[in-house]
């Protein structure tokens, strides 16, 4: 059982190995990226976008995630954009889609990296000027025969 | 093809003869992870499949031959091929996987140099070739040699092995359908090889899983294309017969 | 040359939504993983992705390192004319592939 005091001599040693680690996105980083996302005095609401992926995911090196938003997609009313990001990847954004009218639906799919489980957000910026946005919670499942 | 992968979920539920159940690994996957290896717009492992497709045709080697030029179509000439190895090799009358097949040829009847194991041409190349058996059930050949080659990977597959002294059998048939850690436990049965494995990002032998799970177990690795490798997967074979093959398929 | 699966229907009704589908391949090096000596592997990934028809860009998407390896993307269009689909992926390296698919627009 090491001392206490030995704990306390190992500490900076930790902290320099973590140092040395990627550096991960955390909820004040995403929420600049999302800053960014909106623009000038953007403001977000929930609703109208829905986010479809795994609740458990297997592998977080490919995780399929679909983003459809209630929308008419209409010359007068769509879908310009539609956001992606991540609290606690080495970096907040994931994709952003541009989109338009010609598209028919607002609806795409792809495939994401997850570094750890997380919350993940989507956000659609609308022709009219808001955005709208849902939120969820992926679990990572740890995967017991991982190759080193 | 939705169709041949519901078939092949099917048989690969239904009981064996006698034996336990089994069942190939893709039906312990969640449910994207099955609508990614069912659907081949979707299924990563068909850009090497298609990348092997190329490579059938082209001409190599002094002999400026390609694959076609001697087996014609593919769809016609592999199918069924893939799930009847490891075979014997006639010439050499020793046994030989798919991919080291492959090697031979290329260098008997191209003149070429063959792209090394598990490189990414060597790798197109078998995944297009397994892939005409996509469906088919898995076959070993009638051969005594290869039923002593049997009963050595078997031996190989139930020995104790590494610092972690785990033998093949007490994971995946003592403990297969239970967890560890997230995932369960798969049977063990290589119908799918090679195959595009999540945690790979890539395509993938099954000499490269054999080598995941010997390193887990802190053993020393089978050597690909050794006897022993070409044995062991001969006992797997042996133990998934009659059970579709899945190449290209998705695993975790 | 990177392999690429597309699903593009060969035929569609003027004015129906159709769902369009790209794979590539590409491992979507993210810049922070270590490679087998140690060192951080340099980032390589592709970093645009668009679709026009007959020239008019209907989508596109900027990819980030959190994009699988192997990209994938689905997405919908209106048909509107016979004519010409292009994709094309852009991306560091000047990693840069463009793929054409022939549609049939009927009335």
């Amino acid at each position: 059982m090491p001392s206490r005091r030995a704990m306390l001599a190992a500490a900076p040693a930790l902290l320099a190995l973590s140092a040395t680690r990627p550096a991960s996105a955390t909820p004040a980083t995403m929420r600049d990226a999302i800053a960014a996302f909106l623009g000038e005095g953007g403001t977000l609401r929930e609703g109208r976008v829905a986010i479809d992926i795994p609740p458990l995911v297997e592998n977080g090196n490919t995780v399929p995630i679909a983003i459809t938003v209630e929308s008419p997609m209409t010359p007068q009313d769509h879908v310009q954009r539609i956001g992606v990001f991540t609290e606690r990847n080495p970096l907040p954004q994931v994709i952003v889609a541009h989109l338009g009218p010609r598209a028919g639906r607002a609806a795409i799919t792809t495939r994401m990296r997850l570094a750890t489980s997380q919350r993940i957000i989507a956000i659609a910026a609308m022709s009219d000027g808001s955005f709208w946005s849902e939120s969820t919670e992926v679990v990572v499942t740890l995967a017991a025969c991982v190759e080193g | 093809m939705r169709a041949a992968v519901l078939a092949a979920l099917l048989l690969a539920a239904m009981p064996a003869a006698g034996a336990e159940e089994r069942r190939s690994g893709f039906a312990d996957m969640s449910a994207a992870t099955q609508a990614m290896q069912a659907d081949d717009a979707a299924n990563p492992g068909m850009l090497w499949v298609l990348d092997g497709e190329g490579r059938w045709s082209r001409k190599a080697g002094r002999t400026e031959r390609s694959c076609a030029d001697c087996h014609g179509e593919a769809a016609a000439s592999m199918r069924g091929v893939a799930a009847r190895y490891p075979a014997i090799d006639a010439e050499r009358g020793e046994a030989v996987d798919l991919a080291g097949r492959i090697a031979l040829c290329q260098t008997r009847h191209q003149e070429a140099t063959p792209a090394p194991r598990e490189s990414e041409a060597s790798l197109a190349l078998t995944a297009f070739v397994a892939h005409q058996s996509r469906g088919l059930p898995i076959a070993p050949p009638d051969d005594p040699r290869i039923a002593l080659l049997q009963a050595e990977g078997a031996a190989l597959y139930r020995m104790r092995r590494g610092q972690l002294n785990l033998s093949c059998a007490q994971c995946h048939d003592d403990n297969a359908g239970r967890r560890l850690a997230g995932s369960v436990i798969p049977q063990g049965h290589p119908t799918g090889y090679p195959l595009y494995r999540l945690e790979w990002q890539g395509l993938g032998s099954l000499q490269r899983r054999l080598r995941g799970c010997t390193t887990g177990v802190r053993a020393e690795s089978f050597a690909p294309g050794s006897h022993d490798a070409i044995a062991l997967e001969a006992y797997l074979m042996s133990r998934a017969a009659g059970m579709p093959v899945e190449t290209p398929a998705v695993r975790p | 040359m990177a392999r690429v699966i597309l699903q593009v229907p060969a035929t569609a009704v003027r004015g129906s939504v159709i769902e369009l589908r790209a794979l590539i391949q590409h491992p979507m090096e993210t810049g922070f993983r270590p490679g087998s000596s140690g060192e951080v592997l340099p980032r390589d990934i592709i970093r645009r992705f668009a679709c026009a028809w007959d020239g008019e860009e209907v989508f596109s998407a900027e990819l980030h390192p959190a994009i699988a390896a192997n990209p994938y993307l689905a997405f919908t269009t209106i048909a509107t004319e016979s004519g010409t689909l292009t994709f094309t992926w852009k991306g560091d390296n000047g990693f840069a592939q463009t793929e054409t698919r022939r549609i049939t627009v009927t009335p």
